[in-house]
């Protein structure tokens, strides 16, 4: 869904994929600003190295139980819910900021996904899910041999 | 109970020397018979790395993120950054800051502040002069 960026490769430099980089650098940078505007639950964040990629997501408050990740071929689907306190009676808000309820997000990954490899972990409201790039859709090196 | 500089919380702070933002939590607060409990969203705080003030009955809640970008990895798409959080609140007298009980589950901080029994009525008398 999100991945427009080229895969981040070693080379040679493409001009307009430098401005690119540059472009999304600004956006870091102001970006927090403008991501409040348009804010999805949960914020995501991805990440590309070698062997594949990572997703993080920020979810306080949701039970590591109740988050369902589903890998299927290029996607990765997140649900989940967030339960608001149960209501009891006398209990009187001051100050209403978080929201609850459920949540659901696909994200398309620039390859195809082993489930069986994919591995997850939730740290204190994090979730970050490790998928591997399959050996077989790993760049390789192509040794040009003289005539 | 009244939110004391929440929409800038550096402001009464020195700034941080370190690289992540400082934002303010997003905070719920209700009231039972027999408490005031906040619970504030602070994503990839550990507990260990929470710290709570009471000061002249403001109540400050520092965290520090402990997220660490994932080794080798470039980011190539963000929606949210780490952060520390702070947020400052001023208890009213109705509560008694010194019985703070906080549990952190899930990045979730969950804040009880007991009410304070009342004061009994006192009755001074007067003496004859």
């Amino acid at each position: 869904m999100f991945y427009t960026t080229p895969w981040p490769g070693t080379g040679w430099i493409d001009p307009l994929r430098e401005m690119e980089r540059m472009r999304q650098e600004m956006e870091h940078l102001i970006g927090d600003l403008a991501l409040g505007l348009r804010r999805e639950f949960p914020p995501m964040n991805l990440w590309a190295g070698e062997n594949g990629v990572v997703v993080t997501a920020q979810v306080p408050g949701v039970r590591p139980d109740d988050l369902e990740i589903t890998v299927h071929e290029n996607t990765l689907t997140l649900k989940g819910r967030r339960e608001p306190e149960p209501a009891a009676p006398d209990v009187a808000y001051h100050r209403q900021e978080r929201s609850y309820g459920s949540f659901a997000r696909t994200v398309a990954l620039p390859f195809r996904v082993d489930p069986e490899k994919v591995s997850a972990r939730f740290d204190n409201g994090i979730l970050t899910v490790e998928l591997p790039r399959p050996e077989v859709d790993k760049p390789r090196r192509i040794q040009v041999r003289k005539a | 109970m009244s939110e004391q500089t929440a929409a800038n919380p550096a402001q009464t702070q020195p700034e941080t020397t370190r690289k992540v933002p400082l934002r303010s939590p997003v905070t719920d607060i209700y009231e039972t018979r027999d408490a005031l409990v906040l619970l504030m969203e602070l994503p990839g705080v550990d507990a260990s790395d929470v710290e709570i003030a009471v000061d002249n009955r403001v109540l400050t809640v520092t965290g520090r993120t402990s997220a660490k970008a994932p080794p080798g990895c470039t980011l190539v798409h963000a929606e949210y950054r780490d952060a520390d959080y702070q947020r400052a609140f001023t208890l009213s007298d109705a509560v008694d800051p010194s019985r703070i009980d906080a549990v952190a589950a899930d990045g979730v901080l969950r804040l009880t502040v007991p009410k304070a029994a009342p004061e009994p009525a006192r009755r001074i008398a007067v003496r004859r002069a």
